[in-house]
């Protein structure tokens, strides 16, 4: 265990955003899509906090606590959206929602 | 220096100010007309006030300093100060400037007084009667600014405020759009000669600039005016015609400059078109503004410029040349009008022309003169045609008149005055300032045709004799020629309306004794009796007499027995046989016809530069320049160009499919990335 190293967490780091990343472009769900993009940024606190163990630098800790609250709010407003869809449109897939267009 | 200054000065043209600022502020904020007594009070208050100050004050001029001198000066502050160049908002009261604010102020009461009478007669809706005083006092305060003014600036904005308030009062029945093309006609044409004058203002600011003397200030650059006497300017390629040609005389062009402000100010071939229109005015507008005060403003600053014009004689040959022929063609002109006022306003136009004819002589002491005595005689015809108005009903046509004598007794008496004071008739006031002129005609000789001239004014003063009764007979005498109806409501007018004409009829009777000339003086044993002329000799330098007596009284006589053929001819034509006219008037035919129609200058004017004007700026500048280019091209073209370029391509990108922007969105961060990193 000991050859774990701050390459490692990279790596994972870079699969799980590629995994969310992925899930928002293919998935039509929006919750799933959602739960892509909270993928995504947890991805990013695991780089964050990485990097700055590995530096040595405190401040990549404290970003990360930010994103984890930032997300907080996203997923209050997010989900809230989402419930109003539901409840006008009753349903959840993106390719119905597509008035904004020319 | 301090024995000049004078802080009084500043009252003068301030009063008529407050005044203004006051009755206006009201009418403005409290939206209603104060009481009737207070309007009049502070109307007619403020010009009495400001006469009394210039009373005291040009007396203690004259008797406190000494003669060559006299001048008070009062320093308000410093207007502009840019590098070397100063200019005070500073007035001057000089014998000049005393003459005309004496006359100003005082005419100027008395019309106020009189208009009390003659805005109560009048009924219509928009009569607005403060807010006619509002104006009246504004424009006695622009008035007393252009001849207090110690600078060609202040000077200017008295001119260009007196030129508002003339459009202002034109059309100040506004609801009939005639009277309100008339007050616009009025400016459009002050501006051509405005434009004149602030070129000649810039020329001399900045000749005076370059000899090492930058002063706009009227003392200072007659003391300096020997620095510009053999500048010369060069000419554009375009004028190679002219004589003298690459290089012309600073002097002269500036002159000519100016000049061309004071012909559109003091209505002179070609400018002179507006002040006959200008009658669309109450009646005392056009005997305070356009008889005796602002149209005199012109001769006024060819005067005051004189240390300039006497040294430029080909501007002193136009200015000249412009007047004798202004005043004999519009003299014909007012032979034919059968509107009252037209008459007295071609009338004007003919003895303005007279005025800058004696100024181009260089006798500007004549000029100062007969702009006195017209001032008093033509405000009284002038006053007394309103009081005729008034007692017609607004009539103005005088073929529809007649017979006023018995009905009208003190509007007759005090008009019979005025006329003959017009007419030339010796003792009254225009004998003595028309002959002052035309003798400074004849001895001029320095100006090529000065026997020429004379004549042109000696048979101008024919026609003013003819015109003039020709006027009073149709008015006042015979049988009335108005409707019953009218007839019988025939009225004299009150006393507000009475006591400016019998004031005026006074000073038109013996104004003439202020200048007196001295030839006249010496047979009762007063030396120096031309007061007025000894007493401008120091500021304006005016052509002596260099003929004897007996030849001046010589031509005074026959410039008299001129005046009374005219008062013949019109008694035999108008009074005893009537029957002849008709005759007349078809044998002339379409000389008379020409005559009539005032030689259809406005017609002419329309064709050659109204319409080729209009038609440019619809053609050309609105239709192509404006609606073409700023409005098709810039404004409406962008637009039109956004909207194209969104509607046909880039609205496509807008696919409502979030996932199409999330990929968008996804690559572009993956760019963006590569970018930073790239290289390493």
């Amino acid at each position: 265990m000991g050859d774990i190293s701050g390459y490692h967490f990279q790596i994972v780091a870079a699969l799980i955003f590629s995994i969310g990343a992925l899930g928002v472009l293919l998935r039509r769900n929006m919750i799933v899509m959602f739960m892509s993009i909270e993928l995504m940024l947890n991805a990013a606190n695991l780089s964050l906090v990485a990097f700055s163990r590995e530096i040595g630098n405190d401040q990549g800790q404290i970003l990360a606590f930010m994103v984890m609250v930032v997300a907080a709010v996203e997923v209050a407003v997010g989900l809230a959206i989402i419930i109003s869809l539901v409840r006008n449109r009753d349903t959840v897939n993106i390719e119905d929602t597509s008035q904004l267009k020319w | 220096m301090t024995e000049h200054e004078n802080a009084a000065l500043r009252w003068i043209p301030l009063l008529p100010l407050i005044a203004a600022a006051l009755s206006g502020a009201w009418l403005v904020f409290a939206r209603r007309e104060l009481p009737r007594a207070a309007v009049i009070a502070l109307a007619c208050g403020a010009p009495i006030a400001s006469f009394a100050v210039a009373v005291v004050q040009v007396v203690s001029l004259a008797t406190q300093l000494p003669e060559d001198a006299r001048f008070y000066v009062d320093n308000l502050y410093t207007w502009i100060s840019a590098g070397d160049f100063h200019a005070e908002l500073a007035f001057l009261l000089d014998p000049l400037a005393a003459e005309m604010v004496l006359v100003i102020t005082g005419v100027s009461s008395l019309i106020h007084i009189y208009s009390v009478g003659y805005m109560d007669a009048d009924h219509r809706e928009d009569r607005g009667f403060q807010r006619f005083f509002v104006y009246l006092n504004l424009f006695t305060f622009s008035m007393l600014m252009l001849v207090l003014g110690d600078n060609l600036l202040v000077m200017f904005v008295g001119w260009e405020g007196v030129g508002v308030c003339s459009y202002l009062l034109i059309g100040f029945w506004y609801l009939d759009d005639a009277n309100a093309a008339a007050g616009m006609k009025a400016f459009v044409v002050n501006r051509i000669g405005d434009f004149g004058f602030l070129l000649g203002i810039f020329l001399l600011f900045w000749s005076f600039a370059s000899a090492g003397v930058p002063t706009v200030e009227f003392r200072e650059m007659a003391a300096n005016i020997g620095l510009l006497a053999n500048s010369s300017v060069e000419m554009p390629a375009w004028l190679s015609f002219l004589p003298g040609y690459p290089s012309a005389p600073l002097l002269t062009i500036a002159c000519l400059c100016l000049f061309v402000g004071a012909c559109g100010k003091s209505a002179q071939i070609p400018l002179y078109v507006w002040l006959p229109d200008a009658m669309a005015g109450p009646t005392p507008v056009s005997a305070l503004i356009h008889a005796a005060t602002m149209v005199t403003a012109g001769v006024y600053m060819v005067a005051r410029m004189s240390f300039a014009f006497s040294l430029a004689p080909g501007a002193q040959a136009t200015v000249v040349w412009t007047g004798a022929l202004t005043a004999l063609f519009a003299a014909t002109i007012a032979v034919a009008q059968t509107d009252i006022k037209k008459v007295l306003a071609y009338s004007t136009v003919s003895q303005l022309g007279y005025m800058f004819l004696a100024a181009g002589v260089a006798a500007y002491s004549a000029a100062i003169f007969h702009e006195m005595t017209h001032a008093f005689f033509k405000a009284l015809l002038f006053l007394g045609a309103g009081s005729v108005i008034l007692g017609m009903h607004h009539e103005q046509d005088i073929t529809k008149m007649g017979g006023l004598r018995r009905r009208m007794p003190v509007t007759w008496l005090t008009f019979l005055v005025g006329v003959i004071a017009i007419a030339g008739v010796p003792p009254f006031s225009g004998f003595f300032s028309k002959d002052e002129i035309l003798l400074a005609a004849y001895q001029a000789h320095s100006i090529p045709g000065h026997y020429a001239l004379w004549l042109v004014g000696l048979v101008t003063a024919f026609l003013t004799a003819f015109y003039m009764f020709r006027l009073y007979f149709l008015v006042f005498t015979g049988t009335s020629r108005a409707s019953h109806h009218t007839q019988e409501q025939i009225h004299e007018s009150g006393n507000w309306v009475l006591v400016p004409l019998v004031v005026l009829a006074l000073f038109s009777a013996i104004g003439g004794f202020f200048g007196l000339p001295d030839a006249y003086g010496e047979l009762f044993g007063v030396q120096r009796s031309n007061s007025l002329h000894h007493f401008l000799q120091p500021v304006v330098h005016s052509a002596e007499h260099t003929i004897d007596h007996a030849t001046e009284f010589g031509l005074a006589a026959l410039t008299t027995a001129v005046g009374f053929a005219g008062i013949a001819l019109a008694t035999l034509l108008y009074y005893w046989r009537k029957d002849l006219v008709p005759g007349i008037v078809s044998a002339a035919g379409p000389l008379y016809r020409l005559v009539r129609d005032k030689y259809r200058i406005d017609e002419l004017y329309d064709l050659v530069i109204v319409r080729p004007l209009a038609a440019v700026s619809r053609g050309l500048l609105a239709r192509g320049i404006d609606q073409g280019l700023i409005d098709g091209i810039g404004v409406n073209g962008t637009a039109n160009f956004v909207r194209a370029t969104a509607d046909g391509a880039l609205k496509y990108l807008q696919t409502g499919l979030a996932q199409s922007y999330i990929l968008a969105m996804v690559l572009g961060g993956v760019l963006l990335v590569a970018w930073l990193v790239r290289g390493t």
